[in-house]
Protein backbone atom coordinates (compact mmCIF):
# COMPACT_ATOMS: atom_id res chain seq x y z
CA UNK A 1 0.00 0.00 0.00
CA UNK A 2 1.63 3.22 -1.13
CA UNK A 3 -0.51 5.81 0.64
CA UNK A 4 0.36 9.31 1.74
CA UNK A 5 2.36 9.55 4.93
CA UNK A 6 0.11 9.53 7.97
CA UNK A 7 -2.95 8.32 6.04
CA UNK A 8 -4.27 4.93 7.19
CA UNK A 9 -5.09 2.22 4.62
CA UNK A 10 -8.37 2.53 2.74
CA UNK A 11 -10.04 -0.51 4.35
CA UNK A 12 -10.04 1.21 7.75
CA UNK A 13 -12.61 3.68 6.37
CA UNK A 14 -14.79 0.79 5.21
CA UNK A 15 -14.67 -0.80 8.64
CA UNK A 16 -14.81 2.15 11.02
CA UNK A 17 -17.49 4.26 9.34
CA UNK A 18 -20.11 1.48 8.86
CA UNK A 19 -19.44 0.31 12.43
CA UNK A 20 -20.11 3.84 13.62
CA UNK A 21 -23.39 4.00 11.68
CA UNK A 22 -24.38 0.60 13.12
CA UNK A 23 -23.65 1.77 16.66
CA UNK A 24 -25.62 4.97 16.05
CA UNK A 25 -28.56 2.94 14.72
CA UNK A 26 -28.46 0.64 17.73
CA UNK A 27 -28.47 3.50 20.26
CA UNK A 28 -31.21 5.36 18.37
CA UNK A 29 -33.33 2.19 18.26
CA UNK A 30 -32.87 1.66 22.02
CA UNK A 31 -33.64 5.30 22.92
CA UNK A 32 -36.58 5.74 20.55
CA UNK A 33 -36.24 9.56 20.93
CA UNK A 34 -37.04 12.17 18.25
CA UNK A 35 -33.83 13.93 19.36
CA UNK A 36 -31.74 11.04 17.98
CA UNK A 37 -33.21 9.76 14.70
CA UNK A 38 -32.01 6.47 13.25
CA UNK A 39 -29.71 6.44 10.20
CA UNK A 40 -32.72 5.31 8.14
CA UNK A 41 -34.73 8.35 9.24
CA UNK A 42 -31.88 10.62 8.21
CA UNK A 43 -31.55 8.87 4.86
CA UNK A 44 -35.30 9.25 4.39
CA UNK A 45 -35.06 13.02 5.07
CA UNK A 46 -32.11 13.28 2.73
CA UNK A 47 -34.02 11.60 -0.11
CA UNK A 48 -37.15 13.69 0.49
CA UNK A 49 -35.18 16.97 0.58
CA UNK A 50 -33.28 16.08 -2.57
CA UNK A 51 -36.50 15.02 -4.37
CA UNK A 52 -38.15 18.38 -3.70
CA UNK A 53 -34.98 20.15 -4.89
CA UNK A 54 -34.59 21.96 -1.55
CA UNK A 55 -31.30 20.20 -0.79
CA UNK A 56 -29.75 21.11 -4.14
CA UNK A 57 -30.93 24.70 -3.92
CA UNK A 58 -29.36 25.25 -0.52
CA UNK A 59 -26.20 23.25 -1.23
CA UNK A 60 -25.79 25.25 -4.42
CA UNK A 61 -26.18 28.56 -2.59
CA UNK A 62 -23.56 27.56 -0.04
CA UNK A 63 -21.22 26.22 -2.69
CA UNK A 64 -21.53 29.46 -4.69
CA UNK A 65 -20.60 31.58 -1.68
CA UNK A 66 -17.67 29.30 -0.84
CA UNK A 67 -16.31 29.47 -4.40
CA UNK A 68 -16.58 33.26 -4.72
CA UNK A 69 -15.17 33.92 -1.24
CA UNK A 70 -12.39 31.38 -1.76
CA UNK A 71 -11.26 32.82 -5.10
CA UNK A 72 -11.30 36.39 -3.80
CA UNK A 73 -9.47 35.47 -0.60
CA UNK A 74 -6.79 33.51 -2.49
CA UNK A 75 -6.12 36.28 -5.03
CA UNK A 76 -5.99 39.07 -2.45
CA UNK A 77 -4.11 37.00 0.14
CA UNK A 78 -1.55 35.74 -2.40
CA UNK A 79 -0.85 39.24 -3.71
CA UNK A 80 -0.41 40.64 -0.20
CA UNK A 81 1.70 37.64 0.83
CA UNK A 82 4.09 37.95 -2.14
CA UNK A 83 4.58 41.68 -1.62
CA UNK A 84 5.11 41.23 2.12
CA UNK A 85 7.56 38.41 1.57
CA UNK A 86 9.61 40.42 -0.93
CA UNK A 87 9.56 43.87 0.67
CA UNK A 88 10.56 44.45 4.31
CA UNK A 89 8.88 47.89 4.28
CA UNK A 90 5.50 46.49 3.25
CA UNK A 91 5.95 43.71 5.76
CA UNK A 92 6.58 46.21 8.55
CA UNK A 93 3.47 48.11 7.51
CA UNK A 94 1.10 45.15 7.18
CA UNK A 95 2.36 42.73 9.81
CA UNK A 96 0.76 44.48 12.83
CA UNK A 97 -2.54 44.59 10.94
CA UNK A 98 -2.23 40.88 10.13
CA UNK A 99 -1.72 40.06 13.80
CA UNK A 100 -4.83 42.05 14.62
CA UNK A 101 -6.95 40.41 11.90
CA UNK A 102 -5.67 36.89 12.61
CA UNK A 103 -6.87 37.16 16.20
CA UNK A 104 -10.20 38.77 15.39
CA UNK A 105 -12.99 36.22 15.96
CA UNK A 106 -14.81 35.33 12.72
CA UNK A 107 -18.10 36.06 14.42
CA UNK A 108 -17.12 39.70 15.06
CA UNK A 109 -16.33 40.30 11.38
CA UNK A 110 -19.61 38.73 10.36
CA UNK A 111 -21.66 40.82 12.80
CA UNK A 112 -19.84 44.04 11.84
CA UNK A 113 -20.32 43.42 8.11
CA UNK A 114 -24.04 42.79 8.60
CA UNK A 115 -24.39 45.83 10.87
CA UNK A 116 -22.54 48.14 8.50
CA UNK A 117 -23.73 46.89 5.13
CA UNK A 118 -27.03 45.20 5.96
CA UNK A 119 -28.08 41.58 5.54
CA UNK A 120 -26.93 41.44 1.92
CA UNK A 121 -24.93 38.97 -0.15
CA UNK A 122 -21.92 41.29 -0.53
CA UNK A 123 -21.63 41.70 3.24
CA UNK A 124 -21.82 37.92 3.69
CA UNK A 125 -19.07 37.19 1.16
CA UNK A 126 -16.91 40.07 2.39
CA UNK A 127 -17.08 38.79 5.96
CA UNK A 128 -15.75 35.42 4.79
CA UNK A 129 -13.02 37.00 2.64
CA UNK A 130 -11.81 39.25 5.48
CA UNK A 131 -11.59 36.24 7.74
CA UNK A 132 -9.56 34.25 5.26
CA UNK A 133 -7.16 36.77 3.66
CA UNK A 134 -4.78 37.10 6.65
CA UNK A 135 -4.02 33.39 6.90
CA UNK A 136 -3.50 33.09 3.13
CA UNK A 137 -1.17 36.10 3.25
CA UNK A 138 0.84 34.65 6.13
CA UNK A 139 1.24 31.28 4.39
CA UNK A 140 2.21 32.76 1.02
CA UNK A 141 4.58 35.21 2.72
CA UNK A 142 6.56 32.23 4.04
CA UNK A 143 6.76 30.92 0.48
CA UNK A 144 7.80 34.27 -0.96
CA UNK A 145 10.57 34.53 1.63
CA UNK A 146 11.94 31.14 0.70
CA UNK A 147 12.10 31.79 -3.07
CA UNK A 148 15.44 30.50 -4.33
CA UNK A 149 17.74 33.48 -4.98
CA UNK A 150 19.78 31.33 -7.36
CA UNK A 151 16.82 30.97 -9.71
CA UNK A 152 16.16 34.72 -9.31
CA UNK A 153 19.70 35.43 -10.50
CA UNK A 154 19.25 33.02 -13.37
CA UNK A 155 16.01 34.74 -14.39
CA UNK A 156 17.81 38.11 -14.26
CA UNK A 157 20.72 36.98 -16.42
CA UNK A 158 18.41 35.39 -18.98
CA UNK A 159 16.13 38.43 -18.98
CA UNK A 160 12.88 36.69 -18.08
CA UNK A 161 9.84 38.92 -18.48
CA UNK A 162 7.69 39.68 -15.44
CA UNK A 163 5.13 37.16 -16.58
CA UNK A 164 7.74 34.44 -17.18
CA UNK A 165 9.21 35.09 -13.76
CA UNK A 166 5.81 34.75 -12.11
CA UNK A 167 4.67 31.73 -14.07
CA UNK A 168 7.91 29.79 -14.52
CA UNK A 169 9.92 30.70 -11.43
CA UNK A 170 7.63 31.86 -8.64
CA UNK A 171 4.38 29.88 -8.94
CA UNK A 172 6.09 26.45 -9.01
CA UNK A 173 8.06 27.37 -5.90
CA UNK A 174 5.02 28.85 -4.18
CA UNK A 175 2.84 25.89 -5.13
CA UNK A 176 3.17 23.95 -1.85
CA UNK A 177 2.31 27.13 0.05
CA UNK A 178 -0.64 27.92 -2.22
CA UNK A 179 -1.84 24.37 -1.75
CA UNK A 180 -1.54 24.65 2.04
CA UNK A 181 -3.42 27.95 1.91
CA UNK A 182 -6.08 26.30 -0.28
CA UNK A 183 -6.60 23.39 2.10
CA UNK A 184 -6.61 25.47 5.24
CA UNK A 185 -8.66 28.06 3.42
CA UNK A 186 -11.40 25.73 2.25
CA UNK A 187 -11.72 24.09 5.65
CA UNK A 188 -12.13 27.49 7.28
CA UNK A 189 -14.38 29.01 4.61
CA UNK A 190 -16.84 26.10 4.65
CA UNK A 191 -17.39 26.65 8.34
CA UNK A 192 -17.57 30.44 8.27
CA UNK A 193 -20.02 30.39 5.36
CA UNK A 194 -22.41 28.28 7.42
CA UNK A 195 -22.29 30.81 10.28
CA UNK A 196 -22.75 33.69 7.84
CA UNK A 197 -25.82 31.95 6.42
CA UNK A 198 -27.18 31.12 9.84
CA UNK A 199 -26.95 34.74 10.96
CA UNK A 200 -28.21 36.65 7.99
CA UNK A 201 -29.10 34.82 4.79
CA UNK A 202 -32.28 33.13 3.63
CA UNK A 203 -30.65 30.35 1.63
CA UNK A 204 -27.80 27.89 2.06
CA UNK A 205 -27.03 24.96 4.32
CA UNK A 206 -26.45 27.29 7.27
CA UNK A 207 -29.92 28.78 6.84
CA UNK A 208 -31.50 25.31 6.69
CA UNK A 209 -29.64 24.24 9.83
CA UNK A 210 -31.00 27.34 11.51
CA UNK A 211 -34.57 26.49 10.48
CA UNK A 212 -34.19 22.89 11.64
CA UNK A 213 -32.71 24.07 14.94
CA UNK A 214 -35.81 26.22 15.59
CA UNK A 215 -38.06 23.16 15.45
CA UNK A 216 -35.52 20.67 16.84
CA UNK A 217 -35.61 18.69 13.58
CA UNK A 218 -32.48 16.65 14.26
CA UNK A 219 -33.03 14.41 11.22
CA UNK A 220 -32.84 17.47 8.94
CA UNK A 221 -29.75 18.78 10.75
CA UNK A 222 -27.97 15.46 10.26
CA UNK A 223 -29.20 15.10 6.67
CA UNK A 224 -27.82 18.52 5.68
CA UNK A 225 -24.59 17.87 7.60
CA UNK A 226 -24.05 14.61 5.73
CA UNK A 227 -24.74 16.22 2.36
CA UNK A 228 -22.30 18.97 3.29
CA UNK A 229 -19.56 16.52 4.31
CA UNK A 230 -20.09 14.64 1.05
CA UNK A 231 -19.61 17.79 -1.04
CA UNK A 232 -16.45 18.80 0.87
CA UNK A 233 -14.97 15.32 0.38
CA UNK A 234 -15.93 15.30 -3.28
CA UNK A 235 -14.04 18.54 -3.86
CA UNK A 236 -11.05 17.12 -1.99
CA UNK A 237 -10.98 13.94 -4.08
CA UNK A 238 -12.02 15.34 -7.46
CA UNK A 239 -10.10 18.64 -7.48
CA UNK A 240 -7.50 19.09 -4.74
CA UNK A 241 -5.79 15.71 -4.76
CA UNK A 242 -5.43 15.41 -8.57
CA UNK A 243 -4.13 19.00 -8.70
CA UNK A 244 -1.55 18.26 -6.06
CA UNK A 245 -0.43 15.05 -7.76
CA UNK A 246 -0.14 16.71 -11.14
CA UNK A 247 1.87 19.68 -9.92
CA UNK A 248 4.32 17.76 -7.80
CA UNK A 249 5.16 15.24 -10.50
CA UNK A 250 8.53 16.89 -11.14
CA UNK A 251 9.51 16.13 -7.54
CA UNK A 252 9.57 12.39 -8.27
CA UNK A 253 11.77 12.28 -11.34
CA UNK A 254 11.87 8.48 -11.65
CA UNK A 255 8.06 8.32 -11.73
CA UNK A 256 7.74 11.04 -14.35
CA UNK A 257 9.28 9.15 -17.25
CA UNK A 258 8.79 5.58 -16.07
CA UNK B 1 33.13 45.69 -26.10
CA UNK B 2 33.07 45.72 -22.32
CA UNK B 3 34.79 48.07 -19.93
CA UNK B 4 34.92 47.47 -16.19
CA UNK B 5 35.16 50.39 -13.83
CA UNK B 6 34.15 48.75 -10.62
CA UNK B 7 34.81 50.93 -7.58
CA UNK B 8 34.65 48.02 -5.15
CA UNK B 9 32.28 45.81 -3.30
CA UNK B 10 32.03 45.00 0.35
CA UNK B 11 29.92 42.63 2.35
CA UNK B 12 30.48 44.19 5.76
CA UNK B 13 34.18 44.18 5.03
CA UNK B 14 35.71 45.04 1.68
CA UNK B 15 35.98 42.04 -0.63
CA UNK B 16 36.61 43.53 -4.02
CA UNK B 17 38.76 46.61 -4.55
CA UNK B 18 38.84 48.73 -7.68
CA UNK B 19 38.73 46.67 -10.82
CA UNK B 20 39.55 48.34 -14.12
CA UNK B 21 39.75 46.18 -17.22
CA UNK B 22 38.44 45.85 -20.72
CA UNK B 23 37.14 42.81 -22.54
CA UNK B 24 37.31 42.62 -26.34
CA UNK B 25 35.50 40.27 -28.71
CA UNK B 26 37.29 36.95 -28.92
CA UNK B 27 38.95 37.39 -25.53
CA UNK B 28 39.09 34.13 -23.63
CA UNK B 29 39.90 35.10 -20.13
CA UNK B 30 40.59 32.74 -17.29
CA UNK B 31 40.03 34.42 -13.95
CA UNK B 32 42.32 32.81 -11.42
CA UNK B 33 42.95 33.42 -7.75
CA UNK B 34 42.81 31.85 -4.32
CA UNK B 35 39.55 30.41 -2.96
CA UNK B 36 37.18 32.93 -1.48
CA UNK B 37 39.03 35.90 -2.91
CA UNK B 38 35.98 37.23 -4.76
CA UNK B 39 36.14 35.68 -8.22
CA UNK B 40 32.43 34.83 -8.28
CA UNK B 41 31.67 38.27 -6.79
CA UNK B 42 33.46 39.85 -9.73
CA UNK B 43 31.68 37.57 -12.20
CA UNK B 44 28.28 38.47 -10.70
CA UNK B 45 29.15 42.16 -10.88
CA UNK B 46 30.01 41.76 -14.56
CA UNK B 47 26.75 39.84 -15.16
CA UNK B 48 24.73 42.62 -13.52
CA UNK B 49 23.54 40.42 -10.66
CA UNK B 50 25.05 42.61 -7.97
CA UNK B 51 22.58 45.41 -7.34
CA UNK B 52 25.11 47.41 -5.33
CA UNK B 53 27.43 47.65 -8.34
CA UNK B 54 25.96 50.42 -10.51
CA UNK B 55 25.27 49.72 -14.18
CA UNK B 56 27.75 52.43 -15.17
CA UNK B 57 30.53 50.33 -13.62
CA UNK B 58 30.18 47.78 -16.43
CA UNK B 59 30.11 49.82 -19.61
CA UNK B 60 28.68 48.08 -22.65
CA UNK B 61 26.91 45.21 -20.94
CA UNK B 62 23.44 46.45 -21.85
CA UNK B 63 24.28 45.85 -25.52
CA UNK B 64 25.51 42.30 -24.94
CA UNK B 65 23.77 39.00 -24.75
CA UNK B 66 25.17 37.14 -21.76
CA UNK B 67 25.22 33.40 -21.12
CA UNK B 68 26.10 32.47 -17.55
CA UNK B 69 27.05 28.95 -16.50
CA UNK B 70 26.51 28.95 -12.75
CA UNK B 71 28.17 26.45 -10.43
CA UNK B 72 24.82 24.72 -10.02
CA UNK B 73 22.83 24.03 -13.17
CA UNK B 74 20.04 26.46 -12.19
CA UNK B 75 17.75 25.03 -14.84
CA UNK B 76 14.10 25.21 -13.83
CA UNK B 77 13.66 21.80 -12.15
CA UNK B 78 9.95 21.63 -13.09
CA UNK B 79 10.63 22.10 -16.82
CA UNK B 80 12.14 19.66 -19.31
CA UNK B 81 15.47 20.49 -20.94
CA UNK B 82 13.62 21.43 -24.13
CA UNK B 83 11.35 23.81 -22.25
CA UNK B 84 14.29 25.31 -20.37
CA UNK B 85 16.05 26.08 -23.64
CA UNK B 86 12.93 27.46 -25.31
CA UNK B 87 12.30 29.75 -22.33
CA UNK B 88 15.46 31.68 -23.16
CA UNK B 89 14.53 31.94 -26.81
CA UNK B 90 15.59 28.75 -28.61
CA UNK B 91 13.31 27.34 -31.30
CA UNK B 92 12.42 23.64 -31.45
CA UNK B 93 15.20 22.87 -33.89
CA UNK B 94 17.72 25.03 -32.05
CA UNK B 95 16.94 23.28 -28.77
CA UNK B 96 17.46 19.94 -30.44
CA UNK B 97 20.73 20.85 -32.10
CA UNK B 98 22.07 22.54 -28.96
CA UNK B 99 21.40 19.41 -26.93
CA UNK B 100 23.11 17.40 -29.64
CA UNK B 101 26.07 19.77 -29.53
CA UNK B 102 26.57 19.17 -25.80
CA UNK B 103 26.08 15.41 -26.17
CA UNK B 104 22.54 15.20 -24.84
CA UNK B 105 20.54 14.42 -27.95
CA UNK B 106 17.40 12.52 -27.05
CA UNK B 107 17.32 13.97 -23.55
CA UNK B 108 15.04 16.89 -24.42
CA UNK B 109 12.07 15.57 -22.44
CA UNK B 110 14.13 14.84 -19.31
CA UNK B 111 13.81 16.97 -16.20
CA UNK B 112 17.09 18.53 -15.01
CA UNK B 113 17.19 16.58 -11.75
CA UNK B 114 16.95 13.30 -13.64
CA UNK B 115 20.42 13.94 -15.03
CA UNK B 116 23.84 13.37 -13.52
CA UNK B 117 25.83 16.39 -12.40
CA UNK B 118 27.95 16.39 -15.53
CA UNK B 119 24.96 16.06 -17.85
CA UNK B 120 23.05 18.80 -16.03
CA UNK B 121 26.03 21.11 -16.37
CA UNK B 122 26.21 20.41 -20.10
CA UNK B 123 22.48 21.10 -20.36
CA UNK B 124 23.06 24.41 -18.58
CA UNK B 125 25.87 25.12 -21.04
CA UNK B 126 23.40 24.50 -23.86
CA UNK B 127 21.14 27.13 -22.33
CA UNK B 128 24.08 29.59 -22.27
CA UNK B 129 24.52 28.99 -25.98
CA UNK B 130 20.79 29.23 -26.66
CA UNK B 131 20.88 32.99 -26.12
CA UNK B 132 23.65 33.24 -28.77
CA UNK B 133 25.87 35.01 -26.29
CA UNK B 134 28.41 37.74 -26.98
CA UNK B 135 29.84 37.07 -23.57
CA UNK B 136 30.03 33.65 -21.95
CA UNK B 137 30.56 33.61 -18.19
CA UNK B 138 31.64 30.32 -16.65
CA UNK B 139 31.86 29.89 -12.88
CA UNK B 140 34.13 26.94 -12.08
CA UNK B 141 32.73 24.82 -14.90
CA UNK B 142 34.86 21.79 -14.00
CA UNK B 143 34.35 21.81 -10.24
CA UNK B 144 33.22 18.54 -8.63
CA UNK B 145 33.35 16.60 -11.92
CA UNK B 146 35.46 13.48 -12.16
CA UNK B 147 38.60 13.89 -14.29
CA UNK B 148 37.11 12.14 -17.33
CA UNK B 149 33.95 14.26 -17.37
CA UNK B 150 35.94 17.40 -16.65
CA UNK B 151 38.21 16.61 -19.59
CA UNK B 152 35.24 16.03 -21.91
CA UNK B 153 33.62 19.29 -20.85
CA UNK B 154 36.90 21.15 -21.32
CA UNK B 155 37.22 19.80 -24.85
CA UNK B 156 33.57 20.69 -25.52
CA UNK B 157 34.03 24.28 -24.36
CA UNK B 158 37.29 24.63 -26.30
CA UNK B 159 35.45 23.44 -29.41
CA UNK B 160 32.63 25.92 -28.85
CA UNK B 161 35.10 28.77 -28.40
CA UNK B 162 36.88 27.81 -31.63
CA UNK B 163 33.62 27.78 -33.54
CA UNK B 164 32.60 31.21 -32.18
CA UNK B 165 35.69 33.40 -32.60
CA UNK B 166 33.64 36.56 -31.94
CA UNK B 167 32.42 35.40 -28.55
CA UNK B 168 34.23 36.51 -25.41
CA UNK B 169 34.58 34.28 -22.38
CA UNK B 170 35.39 34.82 -18.74
CA UNK B 171 35.99 31.57 -16.90
CA UNK B 172 36.53 31.41 -13.16
CA UNK B 173 38.82 28.56 -12.21
CA UNK B 174 41.26 27.37 -9.59
CA UNK B 175 43.33 25.45 -12.03
CA UNK B 176 46.04 27.00 -14.14
CA UNK B 177 45.81 23.92 -16.37
CA UNK B 178 42.33 25.01 -17.53
CA UNK B 179 43.87 28.28 -18.67
CA UNK B 180 46.39 26.50 -20.85
CA UNK B 181 43.60 24.85 -22.82
CA UNK B 182 40.95 27.56 -22.84
CA UNK B 183 42.48 30.99 -22.34
CA UNK B 184 44.26 33.55 -24.43
CA UNK B 185 44.34 35.94 -21.52
CA UNK B 186 44.73 35.65 -17.75
CA UNK B 187 43.29 37.66 -14.93
CA UNK B 188 44.70 37.04 -11.51
CA UNK B 189 42.70 38.29 -8.57
CA UNK B 190 44.35 38.60 -5.16
CA UNK B 191 44.85 40.88 -2.17
CA UNK B 192 42.62 42.40 0.47
CA UNK B 193 40.51 43.92 -0.91
CA UNK B 194 41.09 41.92 -4.07
CA UNK B 195 42.35 43.58 -7.22
CA UNK B 196 43.43 42.27 -10.59
CA UNK B 197 47.10 41.63 -9.91
CA UNK B 198 47.83 40.51 -13.44
CA UNK B 199 45.97 41.10 -16.62
CA UNK B 200 48.08 39.49 -19.29
CA UNK B 201 47.53 38.37 -22.78
CA UNK B 202 48.99 34.97 -23.44
CA UNK B 203 51.08 35.54 -26.49
CA UNK B 204 54.49 33.98 -26.26
CA UNK B 205 54.60 30.50 -24.80
CA UNK B 206 57.28 31.60 -22.36
CA UNK B 207 55.02 34.16 -20.73
CA UNK B 208 52.16 31.82 -20.00
CA UNK B 209 54.54 29.20 -18.74
CA UNK B 210 56.00 31.73 -16.37
CA UNK B 211 52.59 32.85 -15.18
CA UNK B 212 51.25 29.39 -14.75
CA UNK B 213 54.45 28.33 -13.06
CA UNK B 214 53.98 31.17 -10.63
CA UNK B 215 50.34 30.18 -10.11
CA UNK B 216 51.36 26.67 -9.26
CA UNK B 217 53.77 28.01 -6.66
CA UNK B 218 51.73 27.59 -3.48
CA UNK B 219 53.46 30.45 -1.66
CA UNK B 220 52.69 32.94 -4.35
CA UNK B 221 49.28 31.80 -5.48
CA UNK B 222 47.90 30.31 -2.33
CA UNK B 223 46.54 27.38 -4.31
Amino acid sequence: MKGQAGRPPLWSYWVVLPSFVLLWGLIAWLLQSPLLPTPLNVLDTLIRESATGELWHHLGATLGRVVVAFILAMIIGTAIGIVMGRSPTTNALFDPLLVLLLNLPALVTIILMYVWFGLVEVAAVMAVVINKVPSVAVTVREGARSLDYRLEEMATVYEFTRWQRLREVWVPQLFPYLMAATRGGLALIWKIVLVVELLGRSSGVGFQLHMAFQVFDVAAILAYSLAFIAVVQLIELAILQPLERRSSRWRQPEAAHA
Amino acid sequence: MLELRIAGRDFGQPVLGEVFATVARGDRICLLGPSGIGKTTLLNAIAGLDKSVPDEAVIGRDKLRVGYLFQEHRLLPWRSLDANLKLVGASDQEAESLLEQVGLSGYGHYLPDQLSLGMARRAALARCLAVKPDLLLLDEPFASLDPVMAGELKALIAGILDSCPEMAMICVTHDGGDAEILANRLWYLDGKPARLQWDDAIGEPGLIDGLLGALRDPDLAGL
